[in-house]
């Protein structure tokens, strides 16, 4: 209904003369049109190919963001990489602006961690932060399970983390108002606590998922967390096919070294969202298999999910990129370029299965380079020919 | 006049002893019996903490209670209940106050004969317990917004660094870890990690290390025995401690204790009162077992605290008088009876 009414306000628009009597079939070329401008990801630009911001990062991030680029290549992914450099080492803000205004123009990015080096005057805060907190990236999504080729204490985990990524301890409101006593502020709102929990609720629904846990400690921080709480009660009372329950986090983060295929979805505020996330990618297999996504309502940010800089491995080539290459799937997916999505991830799932390729965070001897040269052999002999994409 | 001191050449020490509710009598109970067989120079003053009004109106614990612990310094609790909707704050949080509880300490240390997928855990977490995210400051903005105060003080946080030191120094710990979010609450987080580096500094036969929470979480769950001492503010120390509790096997055979200022250390047990069990000999009493360990180990008498670990160790790893929650079907005086044999038989 609503797009009917649109496109009889949208032919009006586009044609004041004929607005009222257009035919039947020109009506349903409208609703594509309508369709084709609000529902999909930014356009694809210059002939078939789209733009996506790259921001390398410290540590690990630039050589994994070049093997991505280098697979994406290989496969000839039509993606074209804006790269945009951040120096953490500068106080200025002019550096993330103008990778924030690099994301705004092209819809989407991919990056590596940017260090916060503590060290340097509090106003200087995390560039990381500053980039998710203006685009209003209020989701973050991690999806963490089990590979089948690689070793872990538990087996079997499939658990989806919706963490709220713009508020709650990150909103980096700090005031020292006598000397020796800091006070810092957690904001928690109903608008942000309601949007995150539709969110993840709608995800679940989506994916097929039956059970939604909320993870809080209202018990002590009765407002704070009760309201969150209270908003995610709200949204489960729309959404009577999917079981909601809640959890006290602690709680949980001993039930998940336990017991972790209790879990199916969580949702949770930020600093919760942080430490439970990072329990659950080390009882997959570490930091270097999963990746993470940032969505707002209007740009994705695609990164590995523990955003790890990893100086001490930087530069020696023993790196994991799966994470890395997963979250560039992710955002394949995202731009609905779901053929090579397929293609990569399952050359990258192939080489997993390959013990003498694993990398040393995961138990191996195996180099960066190795795993990737691996990636693409496997994407040219198994995947599709381009006529068929 | 106390037994305590009727009988000086026995060199007793007095200890107040909180049964709690639900399980805690029978636990406690079984924790007595067992001291009894091990002839440990431990005297017990029983006392019960409930919620008075005092003048005023403000809420505290029972005068006997104070005055026993002020005396005996060292105290041994169960779990307390906390009824909901009761008008009076935790039973907990009352003794945190009354003799400010500023270090939570709890030892991690994987049970040998208790299969859990981590083996070798052998770690200590020390919580600051007095402020931080928990100091209970919260307001509503507006409609739909609230802001919780997290509130780390200069004070404290040297504080709880120097018992950090002071306890690995005294058994034998080699690192200590201060664990943060530095990079994110700057101000907070950056002063707790100043006041630990300081202390550090006059702490330099014991290595000092820095690390953010969730790179912690991250390696904890993928090898733990890379830890040993891990110190941190309140709300950090909470979720880490219970994460650590869960790699050993859980609340049920987790000890714990707590260092007040003014000398005075109450050790306790972390689970639930469990009232569905209590009353049925059921109750498994590790937990509290393992904390009066740790208290022997405070008081200075190590030599009972081994023989009496390594009774309750020996016990689990026959496996053949477990209580229910360890898998097994048997009760809780048989377990309790298990352990003062081989005690008896270990002397």
């Amino acid at each position: 209904m609503a797009a009917h009414t649109a496109v009889m306000s949208m032919s009006k628009i586009l044609n004041p003369f004929w607005g009222g009597r257009l035919g039947h079939t020109v009506k349903v070329r409208l609703v594509i049109m309508y369709e084709m401008l609000i529902l999909q990801p930014p356009p694809a630009k210059y002939g078939g190919r789209h733009t996506v911001t790259l921001i390398p990062g410290d540590g690990i991030g630039p050589e994994l963001l070049n093997h991505v680029r280098e697979v994406f290549r290989f496969s000839c992914v039509p993606v074209d990489f804006e790269v945009v450099h951040v120096n953490s080492a500068l106080e200025s803000e002019d550096d993330i602006n103008d990778a924030i205004t690099a994301i705004r123009r092209n819809g989407v990015a991919l990056k590596g961690n940017i260090e916060t080096k503590h060290t340097m005057a509090p106003s200087v805060k995390s560039r990381n932060n500053l980039l998710r907190t203006s685009l209003d990236l209020y989701a973050n999504v991690m999806h963490c399970q089990s590979l089948p080729g690689v070793q872990t204490r538990h087996k079997n985990i499939d658990i989806m983390i919706i963490r709220e990524n713009t508020e709650g301890e990150y909103s980096s409101l700090e005031h020292e108002s006598v000397t020796g006593v800091v006070e810092s502020l957690k904001i928690i709102t109903r608008n942000n606590s309601l949007r995150i929990a539709d969110y993840a609720f709608r995800l679940a629904r989506e994916k097929g998922r039956k059970r939604v846990t909320a993870v809080h400690k209202a018990n002590i921080m009765k407002l704070g967390d009760g309201l969150f709480l209270q908003c995610c009660r709200e949204v489960a009372s729309d959404y009577p096919d999917i079981t909601f329950d809640s959890m006290i986090v602690d709680n949980t983060t001993m039930q998940l070294v336990s017991n972790p295929q209790q879990f199916d979805v969580m949702v949770m505020p930020n600093l919760y969202g942080n430490v439970v996330s990072n329990v659950c990618a080390g009882l997959v297999g570490g930091p270097g298999l999963v990746p993470g996504a940032n969505y707002g309502r209007d740009y994705a940010v695609f990164e590995t999910a523990t955003r790890n800089t990893g100086k001490s491995i930087a530069q020696r080539n023993i790196a994991n990129p799966t994470a890395m290459l997963l979250a560039s799937c992710m955002m394949l997916d995202h731009l609905k370029l779901y053929g090579y999505a397929s293609m990569i991830r399952n050359a990258i799932l192939t080489t997993m299965n390959e013990t003498r390729l694993h990398t040393a965070d995961i138990g191996g001897q195996g180099t960066t380079s190795d795993v990737v040269q691996s990636i693409m052999r496997i994407i040219q002999s198994k995947g599709p020919l381009i006529s068929e994409l | 006049a106390h037994l305590c001191d009727l009988i000086p050449s026995l060199q007793m020490q007095t200890v107040t002893l909180i049964p709690g509710d639900g399980i805690g009598p029978e636990i406690s109970s079984a924790v007595v019996k067992i001291f009894e067989a091990a002839k440990a120079p431990v005297c017990w003053e029983e006392r019960n903490v409930t919620a008075i009004k005092g003048p005023g109106g403000r809420w505290m614990i029972p005068p006997d209670a104070k005055e026993s612990m002020d005396r005996s310094k060292i105290g041994l609790k169960g779990p307390l209940k906390t009824p909901i909707a009761a008008g009076h704050p935790s039973m907990n949080l009352l003794l945190r106050k009354t003799f400010d509880l500023y270090a939570n300490v709890r030892p991690c240390i994987s049970i040998e004969g208790y299969k859990t997928p981590y083996t070798d855990v052998n770690l200590v977490t020390i919580r600051e317990n007095t402020e931080g995210e928990y100091s209970g400051i919260e307001h509503v903005i507006v409609e739909g917004v609230v802001q919780s105060i997290k509130l780390i003080t200069e004070d404290a946080s040297r504080r709880i660094a120097e018992y950090a030191f002071e306890y690995a120094r005294n058994n034998q710990r080699s690192s200590v870890t201060a664990v943060h979010k530095a990079n994110i609450m700057r101000m907070s987080d950056g002063l707790f990690l100043r006041k630990c580096r300081e202390v550090a500094e006059t702490y330099k036969d014991i290595k000092f290390t820095e690390m953010y929470l969730d790179t912690v979480c991250l390696n904890m769950v993928q090898d733990p025995t890379q830890f040993d001492v891990l110190v941190m503010p309140n709300l950090y120390g909470d979720i880490l401690s219970d994460l650590c509790a869960g790699l050993i096997g859980g609340l049920g055979v987790t000890p714990s204790g707590n260092i007040g200022a003014n000398g005075v250390a109450i050790f306790e047990s972390v689970h639930g009162t469990a009232p569905d069990i209590a009353g049925l000999d059921l109750a498994n009493p590790t937990a509290l077992l393992l904390s009066a360990v740790m208290m022997l180990r405070h008081m200075g008498h190590h030599e009972h605290a081994t023989r009496i670990q390594t009774a309750c160790f020996d016990t689990i790893r026959d496996k053949k008088v477990l209580t229910g929650d360890l898998g097994g079907s048997s009760k809780c005086s048989e377990f309790t009876a298990d352990i003062c044999h081989r005690i008896q038989d270990l002397d």
